[in-house]
C-alpha cells in the first residue's frame, strides 16, 4: 500500500477518474448542474482535459460541442494545464488605476510569460488576469493560490515568486 | 390614445387584431412590414440575439419584438428615427467584422446580410474594421465553414440541437472571439456533422454552405477521354426552377436535361430508375422480414444523414437498418457494371455525377464501402444550387431550353421512384410494391393518402393481402431519435420506420435553393411530385420493365448474392468523440507488460452502467495491491453495443459484464501469467 500512499500528493489518474464519477453522481448527472460540475472537475484535474469534457458530455447526454461551449465562455475554466500556483492579478478598476499593470509586466518579465503563453514550461506558475476580486480596499489585488495579498507592489510580487520557487527547489 | 378593440394591438396607427401570434414580430410582419431578422425562425427556439427586429412599444420602450408576446392595447411602432438608426449600427457593426469579398461568396445574391444591408440603404461603415482572417474549415465533404462570414446569429447552433438532436456546432468562447464551432473546437469533418446541411439552409451569409464540386466537374466534362455520366434525383427537378425565377415548385425536368446535354454530360439518367431499383430490393427484404418473423422494424437506409446518425448514437438497432445502398448508390454500381463493357471503356474512364439536393450524399458517395477496384461507384456530387451555377454559368437560360428526354435504360421510371423524394414517398413505393407482390394484382388507386402529410411523426396502420401493418414515417432527426428510444423502450411497436433527415424529406435538403419562404417552397415541390407521379404511366416499381431486364440480365432475383454484390451494403458504428483511451490506473511495472483491462465508457455502455465497473475495478485493483500488473482504461467504443457493457481483459472480451465476471477473468488471467513464466 505505500506506493499509493506516495502517490497521494500527485493524484493518481484513477483517482481523478472516481472523482470525476462521484462529481457526476453527486450532481445525479443532471444537465443544468454542468457548471458546478465543471467546477468540482477542475478542481480535481486544475485544467478541464479534453477527454474528461467528453466522458461528462457522455455522463450528462449533452453535445460535447455545448460542454465546450460552456467550458470556453468562462474565463475561470482552463482547458490547458494550470500550474501549481496560479497567480492571479486583479486589473478591474480600482486595481488598474492603482497601477496593477507594472505589476503584470514585472511578473511575466520575471517568469518569462506573456499573455499568449502564461504557464511556465516547469508547471509551477500560472498567470491570469481578472476583472474584479471584489477587494478594492486593498488595491490593487493579487491572489496566489487561495491567498488574497493586498496593496501589493512588483517588487512584492516578484519577492513572492523568489519565495515560492525557493520552497518548491528544497522539496 | 386610439381606440382598440380587446384582443388588438396598434401597429404604426394600424389596428391589427390579435389571432393566436406568439410574438410581436409575427403581428409586424402580419401587419404587412416585413422587420429584418437574422436569427428568428419560426421553427426554431426564439432567441433574441439580432435586434434587429426591434420595436417601441409604448410605455415599455425599445423591445425586441420576436421575444415579446402580444398583449391587447399594446401601441407599437416599428420606423422611429431611434429604431432605424439602431439597426443601422447592428448592421455597420457586423459588417465591420465581416469578410466583405462579397463578389466572391458562394452566397453572392442569396445572402440576408447583403440584402438587408441594401435594404437599410447602409452606404458606409463607421467602425474601424478588427477583423481578424480565421481560417476556413474545409475538412467535411458535405460543407464548408468559414467563421469569417458568421454574424452569429445561432441559426445553425438552434437547428442542429433543436431540430436534429446531433448539437455538432456550438457557440464557444466569448465577446469579440464568441465562435460558432464543433467540439473541443476540431474541425467539422471529425465530429459528429452527420452532414444533413440544414445549418446552411438556415444561415443567413456564408459561414456555412454546402462544399462545391463544380470544378472537377467541369474539368471531368472537358476531358476528352472521359464518358461523364448523370443522375439526377427526384427532388432536384421540382426546385431547381427557383433559381431561375419560376414558380415554386414547377416540375423542369426536361429542361434540366437539355442543359445537361448542352453543357457536356454524355448520358442522363434518372436516379427514380434506381429508386425503383431499392423499392422492390427494399421491399423484398421487408416482406422476407416480416413473413419470417425476422428482426423488425426494418429502417429505410436511403437517407445518409440518418444513416450516420443511426451508426453513431443507435449502434445496438444498425441490425434493423436495410442493407439496401441508397438510389444514388445503386445507380453508381449499375452505371460502373453495365456501362464500361457495354461501351467499350475501362471503369476508370466513365464518371459518374450525381445530382443531389442533398449535402450528406457528397459523404455517402465518399464512404470506402462505396469504392469498387480502388475507384468511386459514384466520382462527384453536385447539389441542386451548384448545377444551376453550372447552367448559368453556361450562360443557358434554363426556362427557355426546349425541354430533352433522359437516356435509356436507366432514365426510364415509375412514379413510385419519383416520390421517393417526399417524406413518405419511399413507404408508399413500398407498399404499392408489396401489394403486387403479396396480393398477385398491383393497386388499382395507388396513392395512399394517409401517408403522406407534413406532420414529422406519421404512424398508420395498414393491411396489405390480409397482413397487417405498422407503419411509421419520420422527418427530422430530433424526432427520429424519439421513435428510436420509444422503440427501445417497447412503446412503439412498428413493421417498418422511414426516416429522412430534412424537413419534408429529400425536396426539403440543404443541396435546394434557399431563402426565407422555405415552408412555401417545400409544400410546392411536394405537391409538384405527387403530380409528376399522377401523369406517368406506371406507378409501381414492379411495372418498370427496364428495372426487370436488369434483374433478367444481371441480378438474378430481388436478394440475390448479385443484388447483394452490387446494391446492398453494411453498416458499422461511428465512435462520436476522439479514439483516444483515457488510462485511468497506469501500471507501475517494469519487465513484461501489464494486463490492460480496458472498459467501455461509450453511451451504450455507460447506461448499462460501465461506470460502476470501473470503479469497483480501480477499488479492487487498489485493495490487492495488483497496481503494478493491471492497467485500467476507459475506452470509448468495442461496437457491440447490444451487449453491453462491454469490458476487454487482455484480449478476452467479457460481453454484459459484471463487476465480479471482470474480477474473475483478471485473476485467471493474472494466474495463467504466473503459471506461464514460471513455466518458461
Amino acid at each position: 500500500m505505500t506506493t499509493f500512499e506516495q502517490d497521494t500528493m500527485q493524484p493518481t489518474p484513477a483517482r481523478q477518474f472516481e472523482k470525476v464519477c462521484a462529481i457526476l453522481e453527486q450532481n445525479e448527472n443532471k444537465p443544468q448542474r454542468l457548471i458546478p460540475i465543471l467546477q468540482a472537475v477542475q478542481e480535481e484535474y486544475r485544467y478541464l482535459p479534453e477527454d474528461v469534457l467528453a466522458f461528462v458530455a457522455t455522463g450528462l447526454d449533452v453535445p460535447p460541442a455545448r460542454v465546450y461551449g460552456v467550458a470556453t465562455f468562462y474565463s475561470h475554466f482552463a482547458l490547458e494545464p494550470k500550474g501549481k500556483y496560479c497567480i492571479r492579478l486583479c486589473d478591474g478598476t480600482a486595481c488598474h488605476v492603482k497601477r496593477s499593470i507594472p505589476i503584470l509586466e514585472a511578473v511575466y518579465r520575471r517568469l518569462g510569460l506573456s499573455s499568449k503563453r502564461n504557464t511556465t514550461a516547469d508547471m509551477l506558475f500560472t498567470v491570469e488576469t481578472v476583472a474584479c476580486l471584489g477587494a478594492c480596499g486593498l488595491a490593487p489585488v493579487v491572489v496566489i493560490n487561495e491567498d488574497v495579498h493586498g496593496q501589493v507592489t512588483p517588487e512584492a510580487v516578484v519577492k513572492m515568486i523568489d519565495e515560492i520557487e525557493e520552497r518548491e527547489k528544497a522539496s | 390614445m386610439i381606440k382598440t378593440k380587446s384582443a388588438a394591438v396598434v401597429i404604426d396607427g394600424r389596428t391589427v387584431s390579435i389571432e393566436g401570434e406568439k410574438n410581436l414580430l409575427e403581428m409586424v410582419r402580419k401587419a404587412g412590414i416585413d422587420l429584418p431578422t437574422f436569427c428568428y425562425h419560426s421553427d426554431l427556439s426564439v432567441y433574441g440575439a439580432c435586434r434587429l427586429c426591434l420595436v417601441e412599444v409604448e410605455g415599455r420602450g425599445i423591445l425586441s419584438s420576436c421575444s415579446t408576446p402580444p398583449e391587447p392595447g399594446q401601441i407599437i411602432h416599428t420606423n422611429t428615427e431611434e429604431l432605424r438608426e439602431i439597426r443601422k449600427i447592428s448592421i455597420e457593426l457586423i459588417l465591420a467584422n465581416h469578410d466583405r469579398e462579397c463578389t466572391s461568396c458562394v452566397r453572392s445574391g442569396s445572402c440576408q446580410l447583403q440584402d438587408i444591408a441594401r435594404r437599410l440603404g447602409i452606404t458606409k461603415i463607421r467602425y474601424r474594421s478588427i477583423h481578424q482572417p480565421k481560417p476556413v474549415d474545409v475538412s467535411s465533404p458535405s460543407l464548408i465553414r468559414d467563421p469569417n462570414k458568421c454574424v452569429l446569429c445561432g441559426d445553425c447552433v438552434r437547428f442542429c440541437d433543436e431540430i436534429q438532436s446531433v448539437g455538432a456546432i456550438d457557440f464557444a468562447y466569448r465577446g469579440h472571439e464568441a465562435a460558432v464551432v464543433p467540439a473541443f473546437g476540431r474541425d467539422l469533418g471529425a465530429g459528429e456533422c452527420v452532414n444533413c446541411g440544414q445549418c446552411a439552409a438556415v444561415c443567413p451569409t456564408g459561414a456555412l454552405a454546402p462544399a462545391s464540386e463544380i470544378e472537377v466537374v467541369w474539368k471531368a466534362i472537358h476531358d476528352p477521354n472521359t464518358v461523364v455520366v448523370a443522375q439526377i434525383a427526384p427532388a432536384v427537378r421540382v426546385a431547381i426552377g427557383e433559381q431561375f425565377g419560376s414558380e415554386y415548385g414547377l416540375n423542369t425536368t426536361g429542361q434540366v436535361v437539355a442543359a445537361m446535354k448542352r453543357m457536356g454530360f454524355d448520358i442522363v439518367y434518372d436516379t427514380s430508375f434506381t429508386a425503383d431499383l431499392t423499392v422492390i430490393e427494399e421491399a423484398n427484404e421487408f416482406i422476407a422480414r416480416k413473413t419470417n418473423g425476422e428482426r423488425l422494424p426494418l429502417f429505410t437506409s436511403c437517407c445518409p444523414g440518418w444513416v450516420k446518425f443511426a451508426e453513431q448514437y443507435f449502434p445496438q438497432l444498425l441490425g434493423n437498418l436495410s442493407s439496401c445502398r441508397s438510389p444514388q448508390q445503386m445507380m453508381g454500381a449499375m452505371v460502373k457494371h453495365t456501362l464500361p463493357a457495354q461501351l467499350g471503356r475501362e471503369r476508370k474512364d466513365v464518371v459518374m455525377v450525381s445530382i443531389m439536393p442533398c449535402t450528406a450524399k457528397k459523404f455517402e458517395a465518399r464512404r470506402p464501402e462505396f469504392r469498387t477496384a480502388g475507384t468511386p461507384d459514384v466520382d462527384f456530387v453536385l447539389t441542386t444550387q451548384e448545377l444551376a451555377r453550372m447552367i448559368e454559368e453556361s450562360g443557358l437560360t434554363l426556362n427557355k431550353l426546349n425541354p430533352a428526354s433522359f437516356d435509356m435504360p436507366m432514365g426510364f421510371k415509375t412514379g413510385a421512384g419519383v416520390i421517393f423524394g417526399n417524406s413518405g414517398g419511399v413507404t408508399e413505393a413500398v407498399l404499392r410494391y408489396a401489394v403486387g407482390k403479396i396480393t398477385g394484382q398491383n393497386p388499382v388507386d395507388p396513392e395512399f393518402e394517409e401517408i403522406r402529410g407534413e406532420q414529422s411523426l406519421r404512424v398508420i396502420r395498414t393491411e396489405v393481402g390480409g397482413l397487417e401493418l405498422k407503419l411509421a414515417i419520420v422527418h427530422g432527426l430530433g424526432k427520429a431519435r424519439e421513435v428510436m428510444n420509444q422503440i427501445i423502450d417497447g412503446s412503439l411497436v412498428v413493421d417498418l420506420v422511414e426516416v429522412m433527415a430534412c424537413p419534408g424529406g429529400c425536396i426539403g435538403g440543404a443541396g435546394q435553393p434557399v431563402g426565407r419562404d422555405i415552408a412555401a417552397r417545400r409544400k410546392a415541390r411536394t405537391e409538384s411530385l405527387y403530380n409528376t407521379d399522377r401523369l406517368l404511366d406506371l406507378h409501381c416499381s414492379q411495372e418498370n420493365h427496364f428495372v426487370n431486364e436488369c434483374y433478367q440480365k444481371y441480378l438474378g432475383e430481388p436478394g440475390s448474392r448479385e443484388s447483394h454484390r452490387l446494391l446492398h451494403t453494411h453498416y458499422h458504428h461511428r465512435r462520436r468523440a476522439g479514439s483516444e483511451e483515457i488510462i485511468l490506473a497506469k501500471a507501475r511495472q517494469s519487465g513484461e507488460g501489464p494486463l490492460t483491462v480496458r472498459v467501455c465508457a461509450g453511451t451504450g455502455c455507460f447506461l448499462r452502467n460501465s461506470q460502476a465497473i470501473i470503479q469497483g475495478l480501480m477499488k479492487h485493483v487498489e485493495a490487492s495491491d495488483l497496481g503494478d500488473k493491471v492497467q485500467v482504461q476507459a475506452s470509448f467504443c468495442f461496437e457491440m453495443c447490444g451487449e453491453g457493457p462491454n469490458v476487454a481483459v487482455g484480449d478476452t472480451i467479457i460481453n454484459q459484464a459484471t463487476l465480479e465476471k471482470v474480477i474473475n477473468a483478471v485473476h485467471a488471467e493474472l494466474a495463467q501469467e504466473t503459471t506461464g513464466s514460471e513455466a518458461s
